[in-house]
């Protein structure tokens, strides 16, 4: 699918902050990924071109940042956070737990496309370790039980 | 006590609006700056003795030093807030871009005066999208009432400023990475020369801060620079934002004078250790410095007196290792993440880190080798400063190196009994 006129105007409303088109590149990516949910081989054609990259750079772009996905996810990305202070606090017992619930491992989706689970570095808000992100919440001082329920809310 | 950067966090924790900060205050440090010379800021912020809270501690005075001044500088000069927290551990700018976002606005405007720069970037990890929020309201707010934009307060200075939103890798937050990733392109370091300062963001002179080294500059404008360097307890001036987290009994975070001793933060206002667990250590300021043993507990937390005893402030946010946790699988997980992290641009970093973190996980599940501790050893000297790139490899093996120092006879544990005691 070619990119909506919505797409382009919101990346053409980028250029305006930076004295290069390619800079706009990360910030394309994004807007791609907000209206599709990721940034696929036609979405990356269509940027490089726009941007006058070629595809290869926009792709060695796009593979360097983990959070452009370069596959379909689901409905609910939950990013989980495994760095040292909520690996302390119990990060493990929350991945098995996690990993059980929706019956994947790190990195996959499950079956019915409604959750993606995602390891992530430090959140940033290690006061309430162990934390996670569900789409664009936060959620913080989990456990299993905890973290597994929050989940709920995702339809 | 002196808490100028939270003393007007609201309780809720919602961000200050313009016209909160305003009545607080705010805004008045830029006007001030803005008739003075910007010389003399930058002669002040020197005289404070205020020194970069990213983690490396750089002086903020001289930093600013090397950007080319007068009618012949290139244009346009850039000023960038580092805003892309992700060291592991640390938690502390969130709180300033959450809650008082135009403290932040303000301290970035001063700085883009003190070096004449008219176009300023927040560079915001992708993460962070509640800061994004306030930040953008705030953006708003502050073009609306011309703060920012053309001939700001009649000064005839214009100043632009964008926020950017990341899209991960802990390379960004390293100087030269974070330049090229503002540029669209992969977030590997630059050969240094040339300097930011000369050329930088798109070759052009360039100012990286850290938002809490920002939002430092309202105050030291406002007061004084003997008022900010006074209110450091042992040389290096102003607060810091300390914080722990890990089995402690409060983890948080707490505005303190500069110079704050680890025990005064870790038994005083983390409220010691959580029942049933006993201190072993603690990583000062995040990830990638050196750990602390018992013994060090009276040692301020600043830039000078941590170096002495071989670790580093960092970010000044420390993680603390109880005698539940084990002190193998904590490296282990650390040198997961710099191996993961390691964006690949040099062989001691992407090599020497993965073999670091296989190595520590053969130990870790009960197949290490009696020669692993000496190459482990090896690997925190041939990622020394010096060998490598940039920083991140260095910053890695400082946990390593210090843990293979204080815990040796856990890590000679795993492989005797070849498995992990703690499990």
């Amino acid at each position: 699918m070619p990119l909506s006129a919505e797409e382009r105007r919101e990346i053409e409303a980028e250029y305006a902050r930076y004295p290069t088109k390619r800079a706009v590149c990360i910030d394309a990516m994004k807007i791609v990924q907000r209206h599709r949910g990721w940034v696929s081989d036609e979405s990356l054609e269509e940027i490089a071109q726009l941007l006058e990259m070629s595809l290869d750079e926009l792709d060695g772009v796009a593979s360097f940042y983990n959070l452009l996905f370069r596959k379909p996810v689901g409905r609910h990305v939950v990013l989980l956070c495994d760095s040292v202070s909520c690996w302390i606090m119990g990060y493990d017992r929350l991945r098995e737990r996690l990993c059980s619930k929706l019956g994947v491992h790190l990195g996959e989706t499950t079956q019915d496309g409604r959750f993606t689970l995602l390891p992530i570095v430090c959140l940033g808000t290690c006061d309430h370790a162990p934390a996670m992100m569900v789409d664009e919440d936060l959620h913080r001082d989990l456990d299993p039980e905890k973290a597994a329920q929050a989940l709920e809310t995702y339809k | 006590m002196e808490k100028p950067l939270t003393q007007h966090v609201r309780p809720d924790g919602l961000a200050l609006d313009l016209r909160a900060y305003e009545t607080v205050g705010g805004y008045q440090g830029l006007r001030k700056a803005l008739r003075t010379d910007p010389r003399e800021i930058q002669q002040a912020v020197k005289d404070s003795n205020l020194r970069g809270r990213g983690g490396a501690g750089f002086p903020t005075g001289m930093k600013w030093s090397f950007v080319p001044m007068g009618a012949d500088a290139p244009r346009p000069k850039y000023l960038i807030c580092n805003a892309d927290e992700m060291e592991p551990g640390t938690f502390k700018d969130r709180l300033l871009l959450e809650a008082t976002p135009h403290q932040l606005i303000e301290g970035m405007s001063i700085a883009a005066w003190a070096i004449q720069a008219e176009v300023a970037y927040i560079f915001l990890r992708g993460e962070y999208v509640e800061s994004a929020r306030r930040l953008e309201r705030a953006l708003a707010e502050a073009y609306e009432a011309r703060y920012l934009g053309k001939n700001i307060f009649g000064s005839g200075h214009h100043l632009e400023m964008y926020l950017h939103t990341s899209a991960g890798r802990y390379m960004c937050g390293e100087e030269t990475g974070l330049l090229n990733a503002l540029e669209g392109k992969r977030a590997n370091p630059r050969t240094k020369p040339p300097f930011p300062q000369v050329s930088g963001l798109f070759g052009k002179p360039s100012i990286v801060q850290n938002v809490e080294t920002l939002c430092c500059l309202p105050h030291i404008v406002n007061n004084g620079a003997e008022w900010f360097k006074k209110i450091g307890l042992t040389g290096d001036g102003g607060t810091k934002l300390y914080g722990a987290s890990g089995k402690v009994k409060r983890p948080g975070l707490w505005e303190l004078p500069m110079g704050t001793t680890v025990r005064e933060l870790l038994e005083e206002h983390a409220g010691g250790m959580r029942e049933g667990v006993r201190f072993r250590g603690l990583l000062p300021g995040g990830a990638s410095t050196d750990f602390l043993t018992e013994e060090h507990l009276d040692v301020a937390m600043d830039f000078t007196a941590l170096q002495k005893v071989g670790s580093r402030m960092g970010t000044g946010t420390m993680i603390v290792l109880d005698d539940q946790t084990c002190p193998v699988g904590m490296v282990w997980n650390l040198e997961k993440f710099f191996a993961q992290e390691s964006c690949g641009w040099c062989t001691p970093c992407w090599s020497g880190l993965n073999w670091t973190e296989r190595t520590l996980r053969a130990l870790e599940q009960g197949q290490g080798r009696e020669e692993d501790l000496e190459k482990l050893a090896y690997q925190s000297w041939f990622n020394a400063p010096g060998n490598t790139f940039c920083a991140l490899a260095p910053g890695a093996v400082e946990p390593l190196q210090s843990a293979l120092k204080y815990f040796r006879e856990d890590f000679e544990r795993h492989i005797r009994e070849k498995r992990c005691p703690w499990k």
